[in-house]
């Protein structure tokens, strides 16, 4: 939900108005909501007082979806409606959840697009869908210890996320109905929460073991300015490896491994309560020398065994060297030595685990810090980005430089792909491509947009197919299209194209090949708003309001100043009748209809907004010196 | 003592990072002025401000982003030196014409292809590329020299010394991918 913020370059429209801005860490165990107060980050508990909220949610029939604790409590009894770790599945397709190992004991249904869709009790649901739940939830949170709407969050995505993951996780955000500032890199984040702490600079490496991905990331401090080097990582490996390695030693030890399959027979609700006692051995482990176990049968026999310290260790030994193997890799691409490294910092719970922690100190060189609480460091990094990003902080020149995790390539003839933007490229970033056609007369062009290191298109991740249309009719051969491929600050893909010769731009449709279109996110926000509960509904209506207030405001305050100065009488009449109209919409009970209005506002006063940045624009930098530019910015 | 660029689009990279026009490039000061630039036009700035001068943010900072990655590689600085004095930056399409240097590219190569296969293929690597940066530090210091004289005659040399860098660079990113493979398989 885009508001219309008509503002000076780098100043927030209306300085006297703190914004509420919350950070969100959405992970695959846990998510946390933390805010910024009285200039300290910190986490938001529920009415029960705890800070984490477990990612998991239980579908009824007849009921809303259960989110947290209460949704966990019931998972083995209730497998297939209780989904947890979405965020393994979410932007993927279901050849990956059979790369996952088909260990997620869902019922997955078939739909006509390569989209994830997990059939429960109360509907067919895509992981975008159960992660919009969990922000829902979060938000809820964060609302009730505000007392107000969030005017926009933070969401934390693994560094390694590709851009089908980084958009999927914006489509749940905006199905929240929460207005994402960033998408922040979870190691990004904890660099945040430890450095602005430690007002450290130099090189730091962060090391994030979550609950379904790995991250490493190295960046460099300096003055206020971090930018990350590089970034590596495994968005299939996490702490339910390891939690999967000891469920597989006692289904071994069980004696009910092989015969029966490979889950040894049993029914879902056996194995969920046997990936939570596994989970709970890895925890007892990090402190005990040895944890005891039990497992029922499916004959009815209850199996009982203890697992020490050492034979957990050789379990997980192999999973924790491809996370090294990735910390050497992201080392080399970011040109440093292990020994360069000022400061490692370990991220996730899973760290906690002594083993991960000792080869963690053996690779670096150094003892790992970790005296922020590994489970809450992200969420309190985001919290301090959401907060300097909704201008609560001017004059704060903090700023984080992030970069593309995987290479970016189309594939071209043979079914090769060919890299136009290499890993580890700082973002913002664009390349450009040129095309031509092959037939006389053709006038659509298919690019299809891939992500990873290698060669072969099978073996890289597609992101999607984008179809270039309006292309003017040449001979073939004779059109010179440039192809434009853009990486926002969020890491997330824009492709445009245009018609050198001609000048023509071409309507760019995009199909993506593991995520949901813009018509499905919209149907799907207008299903919500008509199934939902009536106080959900008088929570959208509120939301809606407060944004629709603030762009009336932000308006009503730029007419003031220049409205005119810069608008004609007629185009001022035009905008007072749109602001009008806002204005009445806003007194009736209608989420989805102010909405509109809104939208139909921004389309109306687009021309006044162009007209105000160009002046504003040209005043700033032109014929400025970029010290003088500097001093304004830092002085507003 | 300050001659500060202004942020427009049309300066070229070296303008907009308040540079000396060369190949020689000071690099702490490139990196503070990156990080000045980026200060004040990063798309974080611009967060809640409206979707045109979000637009510009986005614009402008990818600009800047581009311009530090090309001025930042000695390889890229090259062919954008070129570019500027001669509208071609060279292509990776022509080959060098010194036949020595050719052969020396083949032997390292095939020292390369031998690696794997060595007792120690890590060091073997290793030495392929401490081979090919010395080789890549004496031709920079060649195109300082040509750069600072930019003449048809300079230019024409700094083209061929550009294409040799091209081969030493691939061969370099080869290297490095062995070496990762020496790693385990990452």
């Amino acid at each position: 939900m885009p508001l219309l913020q008509i503002a000076e370059p780098g100043q927030s429209a209306a300085p006297h108005q703190h914004r509420l801005a919350a950070g969100i860490d959405l992970g695959t165990t846990n998510s946390l909501i933390a805010v910024v107060r009285s200039g300290v980050a910190q986490t938001l508990p529920d009415a029960q007082g705890r800070h984490l909220l477990p990612s998991v949610v239980r579908f009824c029939a007849e009921a809303p979806p259960l989110v947290g604790q209460a949704a966990r409590d019931g998972a083995g009894a209730d497998p297939l409606n209780t989904v947890a770790s979405a965020k393994r599945l979410i932007g993927r397709g279901i050849a990956d959840v059979e790369r996952l190992g088909g260990r997620l004991p869902y019922l997955f249904v078939e739909t006509d697009s390569a989209v994830l869709c997990i059939r429960t009790a109360g509907g067919d649901l895509t992981p975008v869908e159960v992660s919009a739940q969990v922000l829902m939830a979060l938000a809820r949170r964060a609302e009730e210890a505000l007392g107000g709407p969030l005017a926009g969050v933070v969401i934390t995505v693994p560094a390694y996320f590709d851009d089908a993951q980084r958009q999927a996780t914006k489509d749940a955000a905006t199905l929240a109905g929460l207005p994402v500032l960033r998408l922040l890199s979870e190691p990004t984040a904890a660099a945040l929460a430890y450095g602005l702490d430690q007002a450290a600079v130099g090189v730091h490496a962060v090391y994030d073991l979550g609950g379904g991905t790995f991250d490493i990331s190295i960046l460099r401090l300096t003055r206020g300015v971090f930018e990350v080097l590089a970034t590596g990582g495994d968005s299939a490996l996490g702490g339910d490896d390891l939690d999967r390695a000891v469920a597989d030693w006692v289904l071994e030890q069980a004696g009910v491994a092989a015969p029966a399959g490979p889950d040894g027979g049993l029914d879902q609700g056996a194995l969920r309560r046997l990936m939570q006692a596994a989970c709970d051995a890895k925890e007892c482990l990090s402190s005990a020398a040895s944890a005891d176990l039990c497992l029922d049968l499916p004959d009815g026999h209850r199996w009982f065994g203890t697992l020490e310290r050492a034979t957990f260790e050789a379990l997980v030994e192999p999973l924790i060297a491809r996370s090294l193997a990735a910390c050497r890799r992201a080392l080399r691409d970011a040109r440093v030595s292990a020994a360069d490294i000022d400061a490692v910092v370990l991220v996730g719970g899973s760290t906690r685990v002594p083993l991960v922690r000792a080869r963690v100190a053996e690779l670096f060189g150094r003892e790992p810090l970790s005296g922020i609480d590994p489970d809450r460091v992200v969420a309190l990094g985001a919290a301090l980005q959401a907060d300097l990003l909704a201008g609560n902080r001017p004059g704060d020149d903090l700023l984080l430089l992030d970069v593309i995790p995987l290479s970016l390539g189309i594939e071209t003839m043979g079914g090769l792909v060919e890299r136009l933007i290499p890993r580890n490229t700082t973002i913002p970033a664009a390349r450009a491509q040129d095309f031509t056609t092959f037939k006389d007369g053709q006038t659509a062009l298919a690019v299809h947009v891939l992500q990873g290191e290698r060669d072969l298109m099978a073996d890289c991740r597609s992101l999607a197919r984008f179809e270039l249309r309006g292309i003017p009719p040449m001979v073939a051969g004779a059109a010179r299209i440039r192809v434009s491929f853009e990486i926002d600050a969020d890491g997330l893909l824009q492709v445009s194209a245009r018609e050198r010769t001609s000048g023509v731009s071409a309507r760019v449709e995009v199909k993506p090949s593991y995520g949901l279109s813009d018509a499905q996110i919209e149907s799907m926000l207008r299903d919500s708003w008509s199934h939902a509960q009536e106080d959900q509904l008088a929570r959208r209506l509120g939301e809606e309001r407060v944004a629709g207030e603030r762009v009336l405001e932000s308006l009503r305050a730029a007419l003031a100043r220049d409205g005119d100065e810069l608008l004609a009488a007629d185009e001022r009449a035009r905008v007072d009748e749109a602001l009008a109209r806002l204005q009445a919409t806003l007194v009736r009970p209608d989420a989805f209809a102010i909405r509109k209005e809104v939208r139909a506002l921004e389309r109306t006063c687009g021309f006044y907004v162009e007209r105000r940045m160009n002046r504003s624009i040209r005043s700033a930098m032109a014929g400025h010196r970029l010290e003088e530019f500097d001093q304004q910015t830092t002085n507003t | 003592m300050v001659n500060p660029a202004v942020l427009d689009f049309s300066k070229n990279y070296f303008e907009l990072f308040d540079l000396p026009l060369g190949f020689t490039v000071d690099a702490k000061r490139l990196a503070e002025r990156y990080r000045a630039l980026q200060a004040v036009i990063h798309p974080d700035r611009f967060a809640v401000a409206a979707d045109d001068e979000k637009r510009l943010s986005l614009a402008a900072s990818t600009q800047v982003n581009e311009a530090y990655r090309t001025l930042k590689d000695p390889l890229a600085r090259a062919k954008y030196l070129l570019d500027l004095h001669t509208g071609d930056p060279g292509t990776d399409s022509e080959t060098s014409k010194d036949g020595a240097f050719l052969m020396e590219q083949m032997e390292l190569r095939e020292t390369l292809a031998e690696a794997q296969s060595s007792p120690n293929p890590r060091a073997a690597v290793a030495t392929v590329l401490t081979h090919l940066v010395e080789q890549s530090v004496a031709l920079d210091k060649e195109l300082a020299g040509l750069f600072a004289l930019p003449s048809p005659a300079s230019l024409q040399a700094a083209r061929e010394i550009v294409r040799k860098l091209q081969f030493l660079d691939k061969c370099r990113r080869d290297a490095e991918e062995l070496e990762a493979m020496c790693d385990g398989r990452y």
